[in-house]
C-alpha cells in the first residue's frame, strides 16, 4: 500500500496522467493487473469517478484486470510476422505452455497475449516477453526462453 | 570534442538490444582499454545504422568497414585484427553488396534530410547534436524570424505530413496561429502502430534531439508554450532516449523560460501510450492524451481549432516535425528543389519482407517503387520471384509487378495516398499468399477496431468470416463481392480512418489477385492455407 501511495504522489494531480499511473502501478504488481483497490486509488487521487478510470482501464491492451502470470508474453500477429510464419510460433507457445491465447499457465508463470506490430519487423517473427524482445524465433529457440524464465525466476 | 584516430560507431535501436548490444558495447570498451587503444579509437553509440536483420551491426571509420552480426565473441578479433593491426576482418563483414555498406552508391539515390544524424552522432549526448548544427535553426528562428515567417517559411517549403493524410504542415501552424482562445498545444503523433512500420521508432532513437528541437519551433510558430509527445508504450527505448533528450535540452537552457535569452517560454512531455492502434488517430490520440478511453471524435471541428482540452492544437507526426529545423536553415527553396513540385522534399521507408538487405531508407518524394524494391532493397533473393509489395502496412495497399514503376508521392498514388504516409514495403514472393495475407490485415482490424462505431465493429467481424469460409473453400457464391460492398460502405459510414480504410487493402489485393481468391472459393488446394490450417488444427 505504502508503495502505491509513493508511487501517486510521484504523478501531480492531473487527468492526463492517468495512463502513466496506471503503467506504474501494474508495473510494480505482481501479477501483471490492476485491482479494484488500484482503481479507487487513481479515482480520488485525480478527482475522477471510478467508472472513468475503469473506462479506460478497459480500453487499452496494456492494462489487465485479470491476474496475469509472472511473465506476459505477447505474440506479434501483424502481416509481416505472419509473412515469416507467426501463426507456427503461437501454436508451437500454446502447445508447449498448454494454454490458449489470453489464458495463464497453472504454475501462474505465463500469459499468453497477442499483440499489434511490435515494430522490430527486421527480426520476424517476434514476440515480447515483458519488456524484453524475443525475434526470429523458432521452435527451439522458443523452448530456450520459456526454460530460461522458468529457471531465471 | 577529442580527435582519434578511428571511429567505431555501434547502432543501438530495439533489434541490437535484442541481439546483445549492451554486451558488445560493454565488451568492446574493455577490450580497447586493454590494447591501450582508449585514446585513439572512440566508441560511440549511436542510432540504427539503416541495416535490419543483422543483429548487431557496427561500422569502422575511417575506413567505413560494416560488421554485422556481431557476437561478444567477436570482439577481441575485431579488436586486434582491425583496430590494432589495421586488417579488417573478412568473416564478419556485411556482404558488400548490401546497399547499407556501399555510402557512395546509396547515398546517390538516397537523399538524407530527416536522418541526416541517424547513425552519425550519439543520440544520448546534445553536445554531438549541437555538433553536428543542431538548435542552429532555433537560434535562427528566435533572433531573426518572426513567429510568422516560420509558419511562411514552413509553408512556402510545400511540406506535406508523413502521417497518411498529406495535409499540408504550414498552412496547419498557420490556422493554430490564427486560432481564438489558449492556451494553445503542440503535440506530436510517435504512437507508430501501422504493422511494418517503424521509421519514427528509428528517429526517435537515432536523434531525439532533432525531435524536442522540431517541437520547440512549432510552439514558437504557433504560439503554444506547451507540448506533448505522445509514444506507444511499447517503445521503451524510445521513451528513455526522448526523456533524456528534454532534460539535456532543459539543462541548456532550450526548454523552460526565456529561451536562448528571446523571452519565449516552450517546454515539453513524454506521455505513453497504452496499445491501442487507433490513437494513431489524431482524436482518438487527443482523447488519449487526455486521460480517456481512445475513442475518435467526430470532425470537425478540428484539433486546429479544438484539440487537446479543446484548445487549438498542433498535431504533427514525427516524421514530418524532423523536416523543420532542415527548412529552417537551408531555406524552404532549396527544400522544394528535393522531391516533385507537388511533393516536396523526401520520405522514409522500411523496406521488409523478401528482400536481399531490409532496412531504413530516406529517398526523395516521387522516387518509383521499383528503385526501392530492386536499388536499395537489394531486391529478391536469387531464384527467387516477385508477387506482390504491400505499401503501407495493414492500411496499405498490395501492388502487383505490373504496377512497380509507380512514383511515390501522393499525387501519383492517387486513391492509394494514404499508403504513403507510414513507409511500411512489405515485399513478397510466390510463396505468400495472398488470401492468407489478406486474411492477416482483416484480422488485425477486427482486433484492433475500437468498437465505438458500428460499421467498423460489425464489419471489420464480418469480413473475417467471409475470409474465412473464402480460404476453407466454404464460401457463397458473390462472396467476395459481398466483402467489396461491406468495406466500400465501410468507407463512407465509418467515424475514423480505421473503418474507412480497410477498402485499401481489400480492393488492391482482390483486383491484382481475383484468381487467387475465385480458386480458393472452387475448393483448389493452396499449399500455403493447408499449412495454417493444419498447424492450428493441432
Amino acid at each position: 500500500m505504502a508503495g502505491k501511495l509513493d508511487i501517486l504522489a510521484r504523478h501531480p494531480r492531473s487527468e492526463d496522467r492517468l495512463l502513466a499511473i496506471l503503467h506504474d502501478l501494474q508495473e510494480a504488481s505482481p501479477d501483471n493487473a490492476l485491482t479494484k483497490d488500484d482503481l479507487t486509488l487513481v479515482a480520488d487521487h485525480l478527482g475522477l469517478p471510478l467508472s472513468r478510470v475503469h473506462d479506460a482501464v478497459t480500453f487499452y491492451s496494456m492494462f489487465s484486470l485479470r491476474p496475469r502470470g509472472r511473465h506476459v508474453i505477447r505474440v506479434c500477429d501483424s502481416p509481416h510476422c505472419h509473412l515469416e510464419g507467426a501463426w507456427s510460433v503461437l501454436e508451437e507457445l500454446k502447445r508447449r505452455l498448454g494454454i490458449g491465447e489470453g489464458e495463464t499457465t497453472g504454475d501462474g508463470m505465463f500469459t499468453l497475449e497477442l499483440s499489434s506490430c511490435l515494430g522490430v519487423c527486421g527480426v520476424a517473427p517476434v514476440m515480447m516477453v515483458d519488456d524484453e524482445m524475443v525475434g526470429k524465433l523458432t521452435p527451439d529457440k522458443l523452448q530456450q526462453v520459456i526454460d530460461r524464465y522458468r529457471e531465471g525466476q | 570534442m577529442r580527435l582519434a584516430r578511428a571511429h567505431v560507431l555501434i547502432g543501438v535501436d530495439d533489434e541490437a538490444r535484442l541481439a546483445g548490444v549492451e554486451d558488445v558495447i560493454r565488451l568492446m570498451s574493455t577490450a580497447l582499454e586493454e590494447a591501450g587503444l582508449t585514446d585513439e579509437v572512440q566508441l560511440v553509440e549511436t542510432g540504427t545504422l539503416g541495416v535490419s536483420g543483422h543483429g548487431v551491426v557496427l561500422v569502422v571509420y575511417p575506413e567505413g568497414v560494416y560488421y554485422g552480426d556481431v557476437t561478444p565473441e567477436d570482439v577481441p578479433l575485431i579488436v586486434e585484427e582491425h583496430l590494432l593491426k589495421g586488417r579488417p576482418v573478412g568473416a564478419l563483414r556485411l556482404p558488400s553488396a548490401a546497399p547499407a555498406v556501399r555510402p557512395a552508391q546509396v547515398y546517390e539515390r538516397q537523399r538524407r534530410v530527416v536522418l541526416r544524424n541517424c547513425g552519425l552522432i550519439d543520440p544520448g549526448n546534445i553536445d554531438e547534436y549541437v555538433a553536428a548544427g543542431g538548435y542552429e535553426a532555433l537560434g535562427k528562428a528566435l533572433t531573426q524570424m518572426s513567429p510568422e515567417q516560420v509558419v511562411a517559411e514552413v509553408k512556402n517549403s510545400g511540406l506535406r505530413g508523413r502521417g497518411g493524410a498529406g495535409f499540408p504542415t504550414g498552412l496547419k501552424w498557420e490556422m493554430v496561429r490564427r486560432a481564438s482562445g489558449g492556451p494553445k498545444y503542440v503535440v506530436c503523433n510517435a504512437d507508430e502502430g501501422e504493422p511494418g512500420t517503424f521509421k519514427d521508432r528509428l528517429i526517435l532513437e537515432g536523434d531525439p534531439h532533432k525531435l524536442v528541437e522540431s517541437m520547440i519551433l512549432c510552439g514558437y510558430a504557433c504560439g503554444a508554450k506547451q507540448g506533448y509527445v505522445y509514444i506507444r508504450g511499447e517503445y521503451t527505448l524510445s521513451i528513455e532516449r526522448i526523456e533524456r533528450a528534454i532534460q539535456q535540452a532543459r539543462e541548456y537552457g532550450l526548454l523552460g523560460e526565456d529561451i536562448m535569452g528571446s523571452g519565449v517560454t516552450f517546454d515539453m512531455e513524454v506521455r505513453p501510450g497504452a496499445g491501442a492502434y487507433v490513437c494513431g488517430e489524431e482524436t482518438s490520440l487527443l482523447e488519449s492524451l487526455e486521460g480517456k478511453r481512445g475513442w475518435p471524435r467526430m470532425r470537425p471541428p478540428y484539433p486546429v481549432t479544438s484539440g487537446l482540452w479543446g484548445k487549438p492544437t498542433a498535431l504533427n507526426n514525427v516524421e514530418t516535425l524532423a523536416n523543420v529545423p532542415e527548412i529552417i536553415v537551408g531555406g524552404s527553396d532549396w527544400y522544394k528543389s528535393l522531391g516533385t513540385s507537388a511533393c516536396t522534399g523526401t520520405k522514409v521507408y522500411t523496406i521488409l519482407g523478401h528482400v536481399r538487405f531490409p532496412g531504413l531508407v530516406e529517398v526523395e518524394m516521387g522516387t518509383p517503387l521499383r528503385t526501392l524494391v530492386y536499388d536499395l532493397g537489394g531486391g529478391l533473393p536469387e531464384g527467387r520471384t516477385l508477387k506482390a509489395v504491400l505499401v503501407g502496412g495493414a492500411a496499405g495497399a498490395f501492388i502487383s509487378p505490373r504496377a512497380l514503376d509507380v512514383r511515390m508521392d501522393y499525387e501519383s498514388l492517387r486513391d492509394w495516398a494514404a499508403a504513403l504516409g507510414s513507409g511500411a514495403i512489405l515485399v513478397m514472393d510466390e510463396s505468400a499468399c495472398m488470401v492468407d495475407m489478406l486474411g492477416s490485415v482483416l484480422r488485425f482490424f477486427r482486433h484492433e477496431s475500437c468498437g465505438q462505431c458500428v460499421p467498423c465493429r460489425a464489419g471489420t467481424d464480418r469480413l473475417v468470416q467471409l475470409l474465412d469460409d473464402i480460404q476453407r473453400g466454404l464460401a457463397a457464391e458473390g462472396a467476395l463481392e459481398e466483402m467489396e460492398r461491406l468495406a466500400a460502405v465501410m468507407q463512407v459510414a465509418s467515424l475514423c480512418p480505421l473503418g474507412q480504410s480497410v477498402i485499401l487493402p481489400l480492393s488492391t489485393a482482390v483486383q491484382s489477385f481475383r484468381e487467387e481468391f475465385v480458386s480458393h472459393m472452387g475448393g483448389d488446394g493452396c499449399t500455403v492455407c493447408e499449412q495454417v490450417r493444419e498447424v492450428a488444427a493441432r
